[in-house]
């Protein structure tokens, strides 16, 4: 089985292909450079020089998000159309639980995390339990000074991860002292080939409907439905 | 004899996710267009965040419609073309990514088109085109004469220094308490009334070809005003019709003079605000008087942003050769040349 894997959704660019459980290859670049111009060009080239045509495809595995809201459409745009035009399975993961997979051998929970900018981080708790990831508490948006005070409740060792890690590192170092682990940089990168193992083992998803998942409403809407549960509420 | 050639097109630069397939760019063979107005009509305007959702939600449904409707597969398609730009950058950016997924999965030709260019050519839909010629592009963004003396080639003579003529209307029409988008309501209401304000009309230098808006738009506003200030009422109707009158006036003499200039085999109308009934009057009334000059005005459905148009325009680029690679990339500003 030959799976094309692509996770776009946040700064670093990941493709990787996966035939008969063996990683045929993998791109991952951390660069701020746009996703639309470098993300089809590395696809072409890496099925090229793996010597596997489009045609050849079985599945198609996406990072759905959460992440940049044009970034993560970008690879989903890409993934559902190649995965409705040949006639292929399309799995979206959260790019969150491709992320915590780098923290396969660690004891205790794993809180991968991107920023989501005014303080705020894209987050969830995940854990090994023999050898497969489990999701403990769902992704979600929140202040890293909440998470913080929230995952020091669990009094387990937390292993953070991510690129962003820069960012919030101090604030989990000071409410977290015993329990917080930070991942080296080698481990800060989602990669590409664990979001294609971690969608071989999940269920495809319908390709037409298939969407991100922003985690958030877009502003405009939020104000909108805001301003309407008000005119409910004083009755007009 | 000539093979046919098939061309898939691809429009996502506002708020409606279009494909179609056209022969030869000239015969509509599909042409599906999912249009997202009634989700941006709460916001008063299009919402871009929420327009690029929608389009990643319908891209790839309206493109297999597109292709059901055609009775074709891609086995026997020559190219894909795509809207680069102009227009909103995230909404772009869904067609152009459908588009390179699409030419990468089977080996096709990809193309990209300029929206304007798009909009002149949904006229050869409708018959082929005679150069050298004019266009009249009058749309939400755009107001445009450009001047063509072959395929693909493209002069812009003349183009709005402020707003575009249906920004103008859209503002009007707020300030009239129409509902969104106001063009339409502007030109029914128009129809009703009569053209009794007096309105400013922005020529600018002699010869010049370029277009303003903002000062008719703004006396509209002080008009309605003033009125306001003294008790009195200014008819709706007669507001439009004679913030219209001005509109047109200036647009169609100066497609006149432009063609007159040039001397064009034939002048076209393009963009959505060429739905409009009021401008489609007076553009044949004041044509009439050139001789040899062929006007031509596409149907309301090919006015308004779809995918044929796109097609028809990629068809060309495709017959000179003119492919993008998959490093192509949605430029929301992109200028037409
Ligand atoms: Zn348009």
């Amino acid at each position: 089985m030959k799976v094309l894997a692509i996770d776009t959704s946040n700064v670093v660019m990941g493709i990787a292909l996966v035939d008969d459980g063996t990683v045929k290859g993998e791109v991952i670049t951390n660069i701020k450079k746009d996703h639309s111009t470098r993300a089809m060009p590395a696809i072409q080239a890496l099925m090229a020089d793996c010597r596997i045509a489009p045609k050849d495809l079985n599945l198609i595995v996406v990072a759905k998000g959460p992440g940049s809201y044009t970034g993560v459409r970008i690879g989903v745009t890409i993934a559902k159309t190649l995965a409705w035009t040949l006639n292929v399975p399309i799995v979206g993961v959260s790019s969150l639980e491709v992320l915590a997979a780098n923290g396969r051998y660690f004891r205790g929970l794993l809180s991968p995390l991107f920023d989501a900018r005014r303080g705020q981080i894209y987050t969830g708790l995940y854990r090994y339990d023999e050898g497969q990831l489990e999701c403990v508490e769902s992704d979600r948006i929140v202040l890293a000074s909440e998470w913080a005070q929230h995952v020091r409740k669990m009094e387990e060792p937390v292993l953070f991860l991510g690129e962003d890690l820069r960012l919030h590192e101090a604030v989990f170092a000071e409410t977290l002292p015993f329990f917080a682990h930070f991942s080296p940089a080698s481990l800060q990168l989602p990669r590409p080939s664990e979001l294609a193992f971690l969608g071989i083992q999940k269920k495809p998803e319908v390709v037409h409907s298939f969407v991100p998942n922003y985690i958030r409403l877009a502003e405009a809407e939020a104000k909108w439905l805001e301003m309407q549960k008000e005119q409910n509420r004083y009755g007009n | 004899m000539k093979k046919d050639i098939y061309v898939l097109g691809i429009e996502t630069s506002c708020d409606e996710t279009a494909a179609a397939v056209v022969k030869n760019g000239r015969e509509i063979m599909s042409n599906i267009v999912a249009s997202q107005m009634e989700s941006h009509k709460r916001f008063g305007g299009v919402v871009p965040e929420v327009a690029s959702r929608h389009h990643v939600e319908q891209i790839t449904l309206v493109i297999e419609q597109a292709m059901n409707d055609a009775n074709i597969t891609f086995a026997e398609l020559d190219a894909i073309a795509v809207t680069q730009g102009p227009g909103l950058v995230g909404a772009l950016l869904i067609g152009v990514n459908a588009a390179k997924a699409l030419a990468f999965a089977h080996q096709l030709p990809l193309v990209s088109v300029h929206h304007i260019a798009g909009h002149i050519y949904a006229n050869r839909l409708v018959t082929e085109m005679k150069f050298p010629l004019l266009a009249l592009v009058v749309s939400g963004g755009h107001t445009e004469l450009v001047y063509m003396k072959e395929h693909g080639i493209f002069e812009v003579i003349g183009e709005t220094r402020d707003d575009a003529a249906g920004e103008a209307y859209d503002k009007v029409a707020r300030a009239l308490s129409l509902p969104y988008p106001g063009g339409p309501h502007i030109d029914r209401l128009a129809h009703e009334g009569e053209a009794t304000i007096d309105l400013p009309r922005a020529w600018l230098e002699e010869g010049s070809y370029d277009f303003s808006f903002s000062g008719l738009k703004s006396a509209v506003i002080n008009a309605l005003h003033n009125a306001k200030q003294r008790g009195e009422t200014i008819e709706a109707k007669d507001m439009a019709a004679s913030f219209q009158a001005s509109v047109i006036d200036v647009l169609v003499t100066k497609t006149v003079k432009a063609a007159q200039a040039y001397n064009v085999r034939q002048v076209l109308l393009a963009g959505g605000v060429a739905a409009n009934r009021g401008l489609r009057m007076e553009l044949e009334r004041k044509m009439a008087v050139l001789e040899g000059v062929e006007l031509v005005i596409p149907p309301l459905s090919l006015c308004t942003d779809n995918a044929a148009m796109i097609a028809a325009a990629g068809t060309i680029l495709f017959e000179q050769g003119k492919y993008a690679t998959m490093a192509l990339n949605a430029n929301p500003g992109l200028a037409l040349e």
